[in-house]
Order: structure tokens, then C-alpha cells, then sequence
């Protein structure tokens, strides 16, 4: 019984672990793709964050820094997909995938440059991590409970507050919000804003919570599969939150498939145990259980008319 | 008078759209990645310079800027087909990898057993079968079960990565090797080097990985051509990017032509497996689609997704490709991922961004009449 329990509980905090960037990462999603813009760049985004974060406390020795100097990060490439997708009016997952292998680019480059590594920053310890509030050395850090946070608290600003109903507006109608006298750009840099404070924050947490450095493409496609959590769970908060568990509770599993040898298969490979949250996520957008539909104006530049 | 004039900027003259505008906006590129350069501490003229050396200064540097170009045309076409048809595929990588699966295997399987002239088309004919069929699932998913194409491609490389470690470890794995490859292919399953055949016809080069692969690149870039401006197959994929509306009053079946477009593009995506596999490596190995795919997207958006300009946005990424390994042989400080960041900025400007330097061209061009 207590072996049972053991093995719940362990299941439990590793599915958390795992599940944590992808609830930061779809949350910010979350209200980007809200107010009609197409966010590929996700992954860029929480890519460059955990390089910064991993480069910022390594420097300076306070995991804060490295915290800020993600958020300053994700949040300056969330203004540059804005000033490619609102002002310029430009192709909204062009600009993404810009930005995903710029990312993936420069976080060598400059790790490179500074630290000579071969892209990797030096390995973190002590005061440069973010600690575990509660439990000892379960990785319970404070963004783990930021994910768990952010969850009400999105749901809460996009279906309670007049932000929230403007920001619903303005993915659907952009023109009705234009017609309210409410600028449209503002509204969606905003929400630009807010993705790449999320995507900073999971960024951090990969590097400096779950990780003790950055490594190259450390990122491995979570943030498109927040994207694809994001989907599946129809836009909104709650199920987007439910989406990222599943997904967080299919590696947590995998990870303890590996070397189990499944009856009339044999070992399962550990390639496809690494392959299944893809596969899953292809599966789920295939739409075979419920069909998702995104918001009107999404991925459509607003022009204002005259 | 004067504000009247800004507000009411005119259209740009076509050359200007065609040739300076896509000028400037590399132009802006290059400008951030100088800026770059002079972060990290380098002169970036001294790397300019170097990187230009590295790409043309010998025979066989140039031989290697071709060989990179080739792969460029390919997945470069691949995603300018795509573009076409109004679908973005960002699953060139994966298209690669398997497309280099099927030809491996033709080779493997036949190499011993069928003479070249025979095996080589077979080859790549099962490359282009194995990169369609690889990119044929997104597009059925996209047409039939309403999945985003963009989202299931990039899945798809992951999964086709994973896949391809697999069976490369272990299923193809020479007996007895450490390294993942697979046993050498037969000689009769080479595309003959450049420099050989060059060479038996009297004009000895220098040695690189150049291949007659790039005679294939270059047929496609005429196939491309005919098959989208010239037959009604092209006329309706365009028409289906155009206008999906359109198309089906035109009588298109539009779940027919996404799997058209999808599938040929997969197809010219795979044929990298051509000229690394059969060209190069002369095994299968592990990683070889190493980014082309992704660079893709910058080579057909420069290439303003025509042949022609694909062509030439090839040859630009060929010569960044090999100048900026040789940079990176150079300056220990500059890695090789610089290039990526590149093709990063050059898909931010030349695609995201592209509308930006407009209206101070305008301006340019109003004021002088």
C-alpha cells in the first residue's frame, strides 16, 4: 500500500515538474492567441528566456536576475513579433518561425561568445537555482507554483475583467472593439506583453528551476506543444491547463516505461517513448476527440479603416 | 502641401518592389547581424571579409558553396510550392531525414544486385516517394481532419528524428560499428563528385563535396516552373493559395490539391537525402538534414517563392553556409550557428518585417518627382 502510494506521489510531482512550462507556456499563448495573434514563437521565446536566466545568474550569482533577465528576454522578442504582426501587419507565423530560429541561433552564438562552452553556460549551483519552497529537494520552486497560479488567474482576467472581454473582442471582431474607440494595437501589444512574461517565466524555470544551466535547443519543442495544449484545450484556460497535465502525466509515465518490458512487444524503444508527446499532440489536433475552433480574427492583421 | 504629399505615398515602381526592396530588407539583416558581430567583440568587416573568402576565394571553396546550394534549392523549392498553395511547411527537416531513409534503403537493398543507371533514378525516386508520403500525413490530417498543418509538420520532424535515431541504432547500424551509420553503399548507388567527372572530361577542379546532384537541383527549379505556371495542376494549386473560395467555384477539389501541393513539396525536400547521402556520405547517417529544412523558409521567402529567385537565394545561402564555416575555422569565438542566426533575421526581414522599408522608399521615391 505504501509502495502504491510512493509511486503515486513521485508520479504526481514528476508529471508537475514536467508540466510546469508548458502551463507557464500556454497560459501566455493563451492570451496571445485570444486577441487574434498566431504565437509559433512560443518556443523562441522560452528558449532565448532560459539562456538569459541561465546566463544572468551564472554571472551574477542570484537566481532573481536570472529570473528578470528572462522576462526582459521573452518579452523583448514578444514586442518584435508585435511590431512584425500589428504594425507591420506582416505573416504572423513567418515572424514565429523567424523568431524560433533566431532564438536557436543566438543563444549558441552568444553562449559561445561569452562563456566557451560550446553554447552550454557553466553548470548553476546554490543561490544561482531557484530553491524548493516546501518539500526538500522535490524541485517545489516558487515557479511551480506560479504555473498553478496563473492557471485561475488567466481565466480570471480573460473571463471576469473588462481586459479580458476587450481582449475576447478583439481576437473575434477587431473592428467592433475599432468602432468602440479602443485601439486595437494597444490592446494586442498587450497581450503580447503578458505571453512573453509567461514564456519568460517557463523559460527560467527550464534553465534554472529544473535545470542547473542552459544547454542548446534545451526547449525540444514544448513550446509548440504548449501551442498545441492551447488547442486542444478550445482556448480556454482550464482545459489548456487539463491539455498541459495529460501532457505533463505521458512523460511522467514514459520515464518510468523505459526498460520495462511491455508483454508480446518486448522493451519498449526509448526513441518512441521520447516520440510519444508529439504523437500525442498530432493525435489530439487531429481533432478525433472534439473539434477545436480558434478565434475569428486569428492570425488576421487588422487594418483600421479610414 | 507637404504633409498632403506623406500621407498620400503612391505604390512603388515594379522594378523597386522586385529588386530594391527585397535588397534593403537583406540589407537591414545584415546590419543586425553586424551589430551582432560587434557585440561579441569582433571587427564585423574583418568577418565580413573573411566570410566572403570563405565562400568564393578558391575552387574549392566554391565547390562547397554549390554543394550547399544544392540542398537549399531543394528545400527552398519545397517550401515555395507549398507557399503557392497557400500552406506553410515547416516540415522540410523531417521531409529530408526520410526522404534520405528511402534512397538509403533503394541503395542498400540494390545496390549488389541492379546496375547504376538503373539504381540511381530508382534511388531517388524512392528519396522523393519517402519525403511526399512523410509530408503526405500533415497534409491529409490539414484536408481531412482539420489539424494545422504548421503545428503537425514541425511534430512531424520530431517525430521523424526519433524515428530515424531508432532505426538507426538499432536496425541499420553496420554490424560491429559504435557510430550509428549505416555499411557503405555500393559504389554503383553514388552520385558521381563534380570534380571526377569534371576531370574525366579534361578540367581538373579542386576536390569538394559538390555532386551531380545539383543538376537535379537544377531540374526541379525548371520543373517547378512549368508544373505551377504551365499546367492546370500548377493553375489550381495557385489559385487554391490565391483564393480558397475561388478555386472551388473554379471547380477545384481542394482537399485533392493540398495533398498535390504537400506531396510534391515533401518530394523535392527529400531529395537533400540525395545529394548528402548519395552524393556525400555514401551511407546513411544520423542528423544530415542539419537545419536545411528550416532554412528553407528564408531561401524561399528571399527568393520571393519563385524558381528563379530560389535559385538565387540558394547560391547567397550556400556561400553564407560555407563562409561561415570557414569564419567559424577562423574566429574560435564565432560559432557555425551564426548562420542560423542569419537565416533567422533574414526570414524576420525578408518575410515578417518585409512591409517595414516601404514606406521610406515611397517617400524616396515621391520626393524626387
Amino acid at each position: 500500500m505504501d509502495e502504491a502510494l510512493t509511486f503515486f506521489l513521485l508520479t504526481l510531482a514528476s508529471m508537475a515538474r514536467v508540466a510546469t512550462p508548458l502551463v507557464l507556456c500556454a497560459m501566455g499563448g493563451l492570451f496571445a492567441e485570444k486577441s487574434g495573434i498566431v504565437d509559433i514563437g512560443l518556443e523562441g521565446k522560452m528558449l532565448m528566456a532560459a539562456f538569459f536566466a541561465a546566463a544572468s545568474a551564472a554571472v551574477t550569482g542570484s537566481a532573481w536576475a536570472g529570473v528578470g533577465a528572462a522576462i526582459l528576454a521573452a518579452v523583448a522578442l514578444a514586442v518584435l513579433h508585435g511590431l512584425a504582426c500589428i504594425t507591420y501587419r506582416g505573416n504572423q507565423v513567418v515572424s514565429g518561425v523567424a523568431i524560433n530560429i533566431l532564438a536557436a541561433g543566438l543563444t549558441v552564438v552568444l553562449g559561445t561568445a561569452w562563456f566557451a562552452r560550446g553554447g552550454q553556460t557553466p553548470p548553476l549551483t546554490g543561490s544561482q537555482r531557484l530553491p524548493s519552497l516546501f518539500l526538500p529537494n522535490a524541485g517545489d520552486n516558487i515557479l511551480v507554483y506560479a504555473a498553478l497560479l496563473s492557471v485561475p488567474l488567466t481565466w480570471w482576467i480573460v473571463e471576469r475583467t473588462r481586459f479580458g472581454l476587450r481582449l475576447r473582442a478583439v481576437g473575434e471582431m477587431p473592428f467592433a472593439v475599432d468602432a468602440a474607440g479602443i485601439s486595437v494595437a494597444w490592446l494586442r501589444y498587450r497581450a503580447m506583453l503578458i505571453c512573453g512574461l509567461f514564456a519568460g517565466l517557463a523559460g527560467a524555470y527550464l534553465s534554472i528551476g529544473q535545470n542547473a544551466g542552459f544547454s542548446r535547443d534545451m526547449t525540444a519543442g514544448q513550446g509548440f506543444i504548449a501551442l498545441a495544449a492551447i488547442i486542444f484545450g478550445k482556448w480556454r484556460p482550464l482545459p489548456t491547463f487539463g491539455a498541459c497535465l495529460i501532457f505533463g502525466l505521458l512523460d511522467a509515465m514514459a520515464i518510468r516505461l523505459q526498460g520495462v518490458r511491455v508483454p508480446g512487444l518486448g522493451e519498449v524503444p526509448v526513441q518512441l517513448i521520447l516520440a510519444m508527446p508529439y504523437l500525442l499532440a498530432v493525435f489530439l489536433l487531429a481533432g478525433f476527440i472534439g473539434r477545436a475552433v480558434a478565434p475569428k480574427a486569428s492570425g488576421v492583421p487588422y487594418v483600421k479603416e479610414h | 502641401m507637404t504633409v498632403r504629399r506623406r500621407t498620400a505615398l503612391g505604390p512603388l515602381p515594379a522594378w523597386a518592389e522586385i529588386v530594391v526592396l527585397p535588397l534593403v530588407n537583406i540589407a537591414l539583416a545584415f546590419v543586425v547581424v553586424g551589430v551582432i558581430v560587434a557585440i561579441i567583440g569582433i571587427d564585423p568587416f574583418h568577418a565580413l571579409r573573411l566570410l566572403v573568402l570563405g565562400a568564393i576565394g578558391s575552387s574549392e571553396s566554391i565547390g562547397y558553396t554549390l554543394y550547399y546550394a544544392t540542398n537549399f534549392m531543394f528545400t527552398g523549392l519545397a517550401v515555395a510550392v507549398a507557399f503557392h498553395a497557400g500552406l506553410f511547411n515547416i516540415g522540410g527537416e523531417g521531409q529530408a531525414y526520410i526522404g534520405g531513409l528511402g534512397c538509403g534503403l533503394a541503395v542498400l537493398a540494390l545496390g549488389d544486385v541492379v546496375p547504376g543507371w538503373f539504381l540511381v533514378p530508382l534511388a531517388i525516386a524512392a528519396a522523393a516517394l519517402f519525403g511526399a508520403g512523410w509530408a503526405a500525413v500533415p497534409a491529409w490530417l490539414q484536408a481531412w481532419r482539420g489539424s494545422h498543418i504548421v503545428i503537425t509538420t514541425i511534430m512531424f520532424n520530431f517525430i521523424a528524428s526519433a524515428l530515424m535515431v531508432y532505426l538507426m541504432v538499432n536496425v541499420l547500424i553496420a554490424p560491429g560499428s559504435m557510430t550509428p551509420a549505416s555499411r557503405a553503399f555500393a559504389a554503383s548507388g553514388w552520385i558521381p563528385s563534380m570534380h571526377d567527372v569534371l576531370r574525366a572530361a579534361g578540367i581538373p577542379i579542386a576536390a569538394s563535396a559538390l555532386n551531380l546532384s545539383i543538376v537535379l537541383a537544377l531540374l526541379c527549379c525548371f520543373a517547378v516552373w512549368v508544373f505551377l505556371w504551365h499546367t492546370p495542376g500548377g493553375y489550381a494549386l495557385r489559385t487554391m493559395g490565391h483564393s480558397p473560395e475561388a478555386a472551388v467555384y473554379a471547380g477545384t477539389n481542394l482537399k485533392r490539391t493540398t495533398m498535390v501541393a504537400m506531396c510534391f513539396s515533401g518530394a523535392l525536400a527529400g531529395f537533400v537525402g540525395v545529394n548528402e547521402l548519395m552524393g556525400v556520405h555514401h551511407r546513411i547517417v544520423l542528423d544530415f538534414p542539419a537545419g536545411y529544412g528550416f532554412a528553407g523558409i528564408a531561401v524561399a521567402l528571399m527568393g520571393r517563392n519563385h524558381p528563379l529567385g530560389v535559385m538565387l537565394a540558394a547560391l547567397l545561402f550556400g556561400a553564407l553556409q560555407q563562409g561561415g564555416t570557414e569564419l567559424a575555422f577562423e574566429i574560435p569565438s564565432i560559432t557555425r550557428e551564426m548562420v542560423v542566426v542569419i537565416q533567422g533575421l533574414i526570414i524576420l526581414f525578408s518575410g515578417a518585417l518585409v512591409h517595414l522599408p516601404r514606406p521610406w522608399l515611397q517617400y524616396l521615391f515621391a520626393s524626387r518627382y
